[in-house]
């Protein structure tokens, strides 16, 4: 990129960073796919603002939506964003299966596009699907389960979340102007600096992840001031459920990995705009600090990712055997093992770049030992099973399939930790299945599962079961047959992030593979009709979702949908699984004395601002246009000044709404003809009996 | 009545007698800030590690070396500025905690203030003298790193001065009021945490150089 390209207004922008216009200057098949998508991404993004015209619900999207600090509804925008993008990096996936399944000697695709393709898909996937999917459960379930009103900064978790779209945006813009980086989601210099990538590509993908970086280091530190200090009374930490522990394992790891992350896309951006020389060739740069850093972040964040998945799975398994957790306090250890662990093992992820063995030995053995509270886990959920009476549930089948294909991908984690059989393997195709057979059984299924399992909390209706087993098991399928044929091509030499190849023996492997792609596209399609058929059909839905599944924790101790306060009365706990026992002990359906007023904080339009700002910051900085990068770095610091000048008086529900809403809930939950809360019918009192099931 | 008898105990009901339990605002968001902290001082340890892991030939590239450049006396002023501004900061925190007058208070911010901002001119008025040497963060790793690291501490010194600027404002418009009094806590925090990391940049970058 020279001076001459560059225009005060514009920056580097112009005729030809029109995505859509790719098709037209140069008509191949490759420039259909990149136009067709941008087009597409235009085309949705109109389609979004005439409908939401039509019907009138700008408004109400601001009134109820985007200005809220409520931490459910911030969870649900989070959750609805994570599945818009997972649809795209479904389609990016089974577009690369379709490429190598037709690769033998070249395919449709551009080797360019290919590695674009790879590396937006490893970005949305990593930080603009898994991050903002478990972040949504994380601020959905656990205020609710310590019994709190709201997370301590109500106003933050709404800049957190304006952050993570700033950064998505970004990847979706760069869809239809100018080109992404093809260095893969890791990034790595030198590779990406502006000796080898001058134009945008890089760019997006330090700014994308640097904004949505920050806003998942502030995600963490709200999570933990809240789960320190805004417990229930009475809730010790021993009696926190399992999904709150390991959010504040995850908490913690993003307060402590998420800086690295910051720190190496700062320094590239430093070597890419001012000349820096931190990881470049010449002149004294040395990549490997980049490649440590990366990993330092990158190998927390592995757990970021498994740990809310992992708590998931123990309340879902707890929940559908109708027993309390077998081996709370070894879960709970296991979970903090595993986040301190996850610190010392990075160097794993670069074997064959140049350590001696003495290192990549004791690295080596780190990662091993990971296996062991790992393997506790899955034991503790094994006996949770025995002898449980089980509820064949969609989350349950994500579950059960989770078990047996997580274990798999441990193992083969296992023979990656040996440094002697990583070095035979290492950037193969073998990796790739190892890592997706992680990430997909592990945080996608539970994701999933904790989908269909709080969605009634948050709509009042359940989801649709035909569907959602559909769909559980198309996942499944359409898993193994995706990624088990790359462990078998990895195996024989297939090269990771590789376009094409000439050994005729990958390709049937790899035809098998794109079966699997269209299993997993179906799966998705399945995921749609589900939801439409639960809208549908939701009356019919509404019944029991109060406490669909006889349920443990107290996030079902309030009605579905949880009203905006949360708990008209905040409850006091003394026990672990506390709604169980208090459903087991008559004692759930109390009505309380008397009701207060109840004080919540009011709406902000800083994480709007903090959107808009941010994308406008990026993009300014992506494509050099400096008046823009100014302009919204000014207008965002000057909002927040504003917003500290001025007082937040919150809303006060009044004590009688509180007293409405408790009433109604009564109504619903008590059965006809109801007498006293341990009346035999009851609900939970029959199945919940936590006392028989003594550890 | 036979729901005695269930009951275990008042324990497993969700529902207390009294409903109170108020936390007070200003101690969480003192925590949060120590958690914003210790994520910046792992932002400041990984370019603390750059930087040692520059500190050889390869890195410094033919350029100039630690010796040839840094001088104790402007890193000993700076030392000297940040050092008394921290004090200072430390009187108007003792003048706000023991109700000493707003004057006071606003008084010892203000020298706090111009001490910051001393500290500022010199470090700014070190790195020109650098530049004109030719020791400029595109010449090697090694000072890529240092202008890194040590530009890094100024920015947060500069936020520091902007935000102690409108906590001015803030005294002037709400008086001490319990958020005000909360803000320059956090702020206090955030000053000596300034001054700890110059500590190690003094020692690990200046002394350590000159040394060599």
């Amino acid at each position: 990129m020279t001076l001459t390209d560059w225009n005060p207004i514009l920056g580097r922008l112009t005729l030809q960073s029109l995505d859509p216009l790719k098709a037209v200057f140069d008509p191949t098949v490759n420039n259909f796919i990149a136009s067709g998508a941008a087009d597409a991404v235009v085309v949705g993004a109109l389609l979004g603002v005439v409908l939401m015209t039509k019907y009138r619900l700008w408004k109400p999207l601001w009134n109820n939506w985007l200005t809220t600090v409520d931490h459910k509804r911030i969870g649900v925008m989070y959750i609805v964003l994570a599945l818009v993008m997972l649809v795209r990096g479904v389609v990016e996936a089974v577009l690369m299966r379709a490429q190598q399944a037709d690769g033998l000697h070249g395919g449709f695709l551009s080797a360019d596009h290919f590695a674009q393709l790879f590396s937006t898909h490893g970005t949305i996937m990593i930080f603009f699907m898994a991050m903002p999917f478990l972040t949504g459960l994380i601020n959905i379930v656990v205020p609710l389960q310590i019994g709190a009103r709201d997370v301590s900064f109500p106003m933050l978790n709404s800049v957190s979340l304006g952050l993570t779209v700033a950064g998505a945006a970004l990847v979706m813009i760069s869809l239809v102007l100018g080109d992404f980086s093809t260095g893969g989601w890791t990034g790595y210099p030198p590779y990406t600096e502006a000796a080898f990538q001058p134009g945008v590509g890089p760019d997006y993908w330090i700014w994308s992840l640097g904004i949505a970086g920050l806003g998942s280091t502030l995600t963490g530190l709200n999570f933990i001031v809240t789960i320190y200090k805004e417990r229930a009374p009475g809730m010790k930490f021993m009696h926190m459920p399992m999904f709150t522990w390991t959010a504040l394992c995850t908490a913690i790891l993003l307060v402590f990995a998420m800086p690295p992350l910051t720190v190496c896309a700062v320094m590239l951006a430093l070597d890419r705009y001012a000349g820096f020389h931190f990881f470049t060739n010449a002149l004294g740069g040395n990549m490997m600090n980049f490649a440590n850093m990366l990993w330092l972040f990158g190998h927390p964040e592995v757990y970021i990712l498994i740990l809310p998945a992992f708590g998931v799975f123990s309340e879902i398994v707890s929940t559908f055997s109708g027993k309390r957790i077998y081996g709370y306090a070894s879960l709970v250890l296991a979970t903090m093992c595993i986040a301190v662990l996850s610190f010392t093992v990075w160097l794993h992820h670069f074997f064959t770049m140049g350590q001696d063995a003495d290192v990549n030995a004791a690295f080596g053995i780190a990662t091993m030992l990971i296996g062991i509270p790992t393997g506790v886990k899955i034991f503790d959920w094994l006996a949770t099973i025995y002898r449980g009476r089980l509820q064949f549930t969609v989350p349950m089948v994500y579950m059960l399939s989770f078990m047996m294909l997580f274990v798999i991908g441990g193992l083969t984690g296992i023979i990656l930790a040996n440094p002697t059989v990583d070095f035979q393997v290492h950037n193969t195709l073998f990796l790739v299945a190892h890592f997706h057979n992680m990430l997909i059984p592990g945080l996608l299924f539970g994701m999933l599962a904790g989908y269909n399992y709080w969605f009634p909390k948050v709509f009042g209706f359940r989801l649709n079961e035909k569907w959602g087993h559909v769909s559980a098991y198309s996942w499944t399928i359409g898993f193994v047959l995706a990624f088990f044929p790359l462990y078998a091509v990895g195996l024989m030499g297939m090269t990771r992030r590789t376009v094409s190849y000439t050994n005729p023996a990958f390709q049937p492997w790899f035809q098998i593979a794109l079966a699997g792609g269209f299993f997993v596209l179906f799966a998705l399609f399945s995921m749609g009709m589900q939801l439409y058929v639960s809208i549908r059909d939701r009356d019919l839905l509404e019944a029991g979702a109060d406490d669909p599944w006889n349920a443990r924790t107290l996030e079902w101790a309030t009605p579905s949908p949880v009203p905006a306060y949360n708990f008209a009365i905040v409850p006091t706990v003394d026990s672990r699984d506390a709604y169980a026992m208090a459903k087991a002990s008559g004692a759930a359906y109390m009505s309380p004395a008397r009701f207060n007023n109840i004080h919540l904080p009011g709406k902000t339009s800083l994480g709007v601002v903090t959107a808009v700002g941010g994308t406008a910051l990026g993009f300014g900085l992506v494509w050099h246009m400096w008046w823009l990068a100014i302009l919204s770095l000014v207008l965002v610091v000057a909002a927040f000044l504003a917003r500290t000048f001025t007082e937040d008086e919150g809303v006060t529900i009044p004590s009688g709404i509180a007293r409405r809403d408790f009433d109604a809930w009564m109504k619903r939950i008590r059965p006809e003809g109801w007498s006293d809360d341990t009346a035999p019918e009851m609900p939970g009192l029959e199945t919940a009996q936590p006392m028989e099931h003594a550890e | 009545m036979t729901t005695e008898v269930l009951k275990p105990s008042r324990g497993y009901a969700l529902i207390a007698e009294n409903d109170v339990h108020h936390h007070d605002h200003g101690e969480k968001a003192l925590s949060g800030f120590w958690l914003f902290m210790m994520s910046d001082l792992i932002i400041f340890g990984l370019f603390f590690a750059t930087y040692l892991t520059t500190l050889n030939k390869m890195a410094i590239a033919g350029g100039p070396t630690p010796h040839d450049l840094f001088e104790l006396k402007g890193a000993a002023m700076e030392t000297a500025f940040l050092l008394a501004s921290s004090f200072t900061f430390g009187l108007s925190s003792l003048a706000m905690k023991y109700d000493l007058g707003t004057s006071k208070v606003v008084g010892w911010l203000v020298v706090t203030l111009l001490l910051g901002a001393g500290f500022l001119f010199f470090e700014v008025s070190e790195f020109s003298r650098m530049f004109a040497e030719g020791a400029v963060p595109q010449r090697s790793g090694f000072l890529s790193a240092f202008f890194g690291l040590v530009p890094l501490h100024g920015a947060h010194v500069t936020a520091g001065c902007l935000w102690l600027i409108v906590m001015l404002v803030q005294i002037r418009v709400f008086g001490l009021t319990d958020a005000v009094k909360s803000r320059l806590m956090r702020l206090a925090l955030f000053w000596h945490f300034l001054d700890v990391i110059w500590i190690g940049i003094f020692s690990a970058v200046y002394l350590a150089g000159v040394a060599q």
